[in-house]
């Protein structure tokens, strides 16, 4: 895959039209994680939309996304920053191969209060 | 037989750069019914008007085809010169051998062949046009402006100079909007209500101007230069010819817990209240629902203690009735609901508050009496914290998508007038952008930042709570790649303005047209501002689009020279194209008068003959001449082929696609 294809497909499977982003900020000023994170939820949207595909795919802040959508409740543009992270995380994990996280290890770790889009990502983001 | 002239111009070498003009000349002289061919450089200018008139006049012509620009430039000119030379106007057709042929050709053998079938089109025309003439229709000079904003009040005050009677209907109690509201107003920091008032007085006063508050607009009929309105006076249960604003009443009454609307529900006010100090007209009003008298039966007090006898618990609503010429829409604008926005915590924090209700504590009539006072515990605030853009600009379904122009400028007054009156104050703005075009606009807002120390901070709030009494606000700053958390004593929300929603109601009534969000439609959005699309209805302020005060004001007065220009005119000439039925063939579907805009079509029940001396009643189109556009839509709609437009005829225009396509 060229870079331009990289970039088609993490536009694509975000699902999201990052074109949209009026850089308010209001993403990474909700974002829980905010503090955790090298690149911060606006940076995901903005670098997508300026072809910044190395910083996006080195970025260690997929790991520390809560996936809580909050970013994406209070988008005053519909955009869907939580869904560019996911994206990338995606691209990230299907390259490093069999990085998924078991079905058996899930059960142990879950509580009432753990969002179910948690979970999904969870499949995808730890390695246990 | 008509007996049709033509006339080819060159437009010196626009046209006849690329269009063979002598050979087209030529070439349509020998076309059926031309008997008069000929070109001229300019035909526009003095002399090719004369060529007009005197071939008219010496060839005995029915009909005149002007190959040249675009009817839009000069049609006008040309009718004006047939009608000098005693041909009736509507016989002009131009050919447009400008814009639609030399300008966007290269060849001149394929420009001068195009050229030929566009005047060929035009002669088709013209062998089937008729003589037609404009009706007219009289004007009534008076003007009724809806909405007493500073938007309507300044609209009447300049109709009402020009000599024309206005009346303003304003369903509140007072005229003033929401700028008596206000505190102090940008870019001059001048107090709102001193500015204000002098005007409302004004309206008051003059003898041109009636001012009907507390009513609202409940029928219109009619069109440009003869509405018919109706007019519901609310009861206020307090005769305005006697109540002279004492205010006994208010001291008296005994129901006190009344939400000050006025005063955006921050204090109380008695069931029966006179707004503010300086309403206009100064006479109470009874709020119905708060009312013990006019509850329970019980209580009676302010009627007791009312020295001149105005109050009457028994009035019921009154309908007024009245003509007017124009029609002036003025009717403003509310802040957005903010339950969409709960990370701002409105809801939950008395300190979270809208930029308007800080202009109420700011303000020396308002309930803190101008100290400014945080409304959970009546403590100064030390730290405020101003959030903009709360509810603009958002496509996500929450807010409105467009920005509400006023608030980048009204937080920078707010900032810089805090920082003014209590320098102990640390006062912080979460901005968007700061839109601030305008005279001496950005730099009022510079000012609030390098000489009051404003501190500025791009980024978005994305959630307010409160911990300890203090309210946290957690948001972006994106030039600093942080995210931060200001506790703060006050939380201001620059909140979106949308137009005040009884507008739809009153775009109904005046079948105006309004956009997605409610803001009524101007007929050009550049070159005719303040008119709508519907005849001798004019948009005056906020009901338009977002704006300030200098902006509504020019538009105001803007609006008033168009009303003027029409209130001068004892009678309008009607558009001459206009559409009619066939009644033989109409069915009363009603199909017209729903794709028609400007309302111009009712159905009427007719006798018709059917011979052997039987009659029958049937339900039949029938267009208002005053109202009519010619806009066709009607005549392409209509089921049965009965409607047609004068000057368009369906007849004409195959004669003209025949001519096209025939080679
Ligand atoms: C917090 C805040 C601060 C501001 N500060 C400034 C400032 O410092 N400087 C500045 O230039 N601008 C300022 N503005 C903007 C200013 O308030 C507006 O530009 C101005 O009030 C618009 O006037 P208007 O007449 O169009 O509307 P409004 O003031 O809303 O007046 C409309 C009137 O029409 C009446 N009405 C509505 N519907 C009907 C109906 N159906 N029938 C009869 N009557 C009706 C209403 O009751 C009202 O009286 C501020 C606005 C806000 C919100
Ligand atoms: S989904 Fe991720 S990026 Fe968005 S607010 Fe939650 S933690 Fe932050
Ligand atoms: S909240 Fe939406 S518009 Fe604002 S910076 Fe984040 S993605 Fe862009
Ligand atoms: S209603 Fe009577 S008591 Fe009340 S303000 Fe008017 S005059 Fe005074
Ligand atoms: S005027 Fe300023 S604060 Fe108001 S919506 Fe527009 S950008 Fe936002």
């Amino acid at each position: 895959m060229d870079f331009k294809e990289e970039l088609a497909l993490l536009n694509r499977i975000s699902g999201t039209d990052a074109k949209k982003c009026m850089k308010c900020g209001k993403c990474s000023g909700r974002c829980p994680a905010y503090h955790e994170m090298d690149v911060k939820p606006h940076q995901f949207v903005s670098y997508l939309v300026s072809g910044k595909l190395e910083k996006l795919l080195s970025s260690k802040a997929i790991y520390s996304c809560l996936s809580c959508m909050a970013c994406v409740e209070r988008c005053p543009r519909g955009v869907a920053p939580a869904n560019v992270i996911e994206a990338v995380r995606q691209s990230v994990i299907r390259k490093q191969e069999g990085n998924a996280i078991k079905a058996e290890d899930i059960p142990p770790i879950i509580t009432e209060e753990i969002p179910q889009q948690l979970l999904v990502s969870a499949y995808r983001k730890y390695n246990k | 037989m008509q007996r049709i002239g033509v006339f080819i111009c060159w437009c010196g070498s626009n046209i006849a750069a690329t269009v063979d003009v002598k050979r087209l000349a030529e070439a349509i002289a020998s076309e059926p019914n031309v008997v008069y061919s000929a070109d001229y450089q300019y035909m526009c200018s003095e002399n090719g008007q004369q060529l007009i008139k005197k071939a008219i006049k010496e060839h005995n012509l029915t009909g005149v085809v002007i190959g040249s620009c675009s009817p839009r430039m000069h049609e006008a000119t040309f009718r004006k010169a047939a009608a000098a030379a005693g041909l009736n106007p509507y016989m002009v057709e131009v050919a447009n051998i400008r814009e639609q042929c030399s300008w966007i050709h290269k060849d001149i053998e394929e420009a001068t062949e195009k050229a030929l079938i566009l005047v060929r089109t035009a002669i088709a025309k013209v062998r089937l046009n008729a003589p037609l003439k404009e009706g007219e229709s009289p004007v009534t000079k008076r003007a009724l402006v809806i909405g007493g904003g500073i938007a309507g009040i300044q609209a009447a005050l300049d109709i009402a100079d020009a000599g024309f009677n206005v009346d303003i209907v304003e369903k509140n109690a007072t005229i003033g909007g929401r700028m008596a509201q206000l505190d102090k107003t940008f870019p001059t920091l001048d107090c709102s209500a001193c500015i204000l008032t002098p005007k409302m007085v004004d309206c008051a006063q003059h003898e041109n101007i009636d001012i009907i508050s507390y009513s609202e607009v409940e029928d219109v009929k009619g069109f440009v230069g003869n509405f018919s309105v109706k007019i519901r006076k609310k009861a206020r249960f307090v005769d305005e010819t006697k109540c002279t604003g004492c205010k006994v009443c208010m001291e008296k009454c005994p129901s006190k817990k009344g939400l000050n609307a006025f005063n955006m529900n921050l204090n109380n006010r008695p069931a029966i209240y006179i707004p503010f100090a300086q309403a206009i007209p100064n006479v109470a009003v009874i709020d119905p629902e708060q009312c013990l008298k006019l509850k329970t039966g019980k209580c009676g007090i302010c009627q007791k203690f009312c020295g001149v006898g105005a109050i009457n618990y028994e009035m019921k609503d009154e309908f007024i009735e009245r003509e007017y010429g124009a029609i002036v829409v003025a009717t403003g604008f509310k802040p957005i609901e903010l339950t969409n926005f709960g990370e701002y915590g409105y809801a939950e924090n008395k300190d979270v508050i809208t930029s308007l209700e800080l202009e109420r504590l700011m303000n020396a009539a308002g309930p803190t009496n101008g100290v400014l006072l945080r409304p959970s515990d009546n403590e100064h605030p030390k730290v405020i914290t101003f959030i903009q853009c709360v509810g603009s600009r958002d496509v996500s379904g929450c807010g409105k998508p467009y920005c509400s122009k006023i608030c980048c400028m009204y937080t920078a007054k707010h900032a810089m007038l805090i920082r003014e009156k209590y320098p102990d104050t640390e006062v912080h703005v979460f901005y968007i952008d700061v839109r601030t075009p305008g005279k001496n606009y950005d730099e009022f807002y510079r000012r609030a930042a390098e000489q009051y120390g404003v501190d500025y901070i791009k980024g978005m709030v994305g959630k307010v709570y409160n911990e300890n009494g203090k309210l946290m606000v957690q948001g972006s700053d994106l030039l600093n790649n942080e995210q931060i958390v200001i506790p703060s004593d006050l939380v201001v929300l620059a909140t979106a303005i949308e137009p005040e929603p009884s507008v739809r109601k009153i775009a109904t009534l005046l079948t105006a047209s309004i956009d997605t969000n409610n803001f009524l439609n101007e007929s050009h959005p550049k070159l005719r501002p303040v008119e709508s699309p519907t005849a001798g209805v004019y948009l005056a302020g906020v009901c338009q689009g977002p704006k300030d005060i200098p902006e509504t004001v020019s538009q105001a007065s803007a609006c008033a020279a168009k009303v003027i220009g029409l209130l001068v005119k004892d009678s309008l000439k009607t558009n001459a194209c206009i559409a009619s039925p066939n009644e033989n063939m109409c069915n009363g579907c009603s199909q017209c008068a729903n794709v028609c805009a400007y309302g111009a079509i009712t159905y009427v029940d007719k006798e018709f003959r059917l011979g052997g001396g039987k009659t029958e009643v049937r339900r039949v189109a029938s267009v208002n001449p005053a109202v009519c556009q010619g806009c066709g839509a009607c005549t392409v709609t209509c089921p049965s082929g009965a409607m047609d437009l004068a000057g368009f005829s369906s007849k004409q225009i195959m004669s003209e696609v025949e001519a096209i396509c025939k080679r």
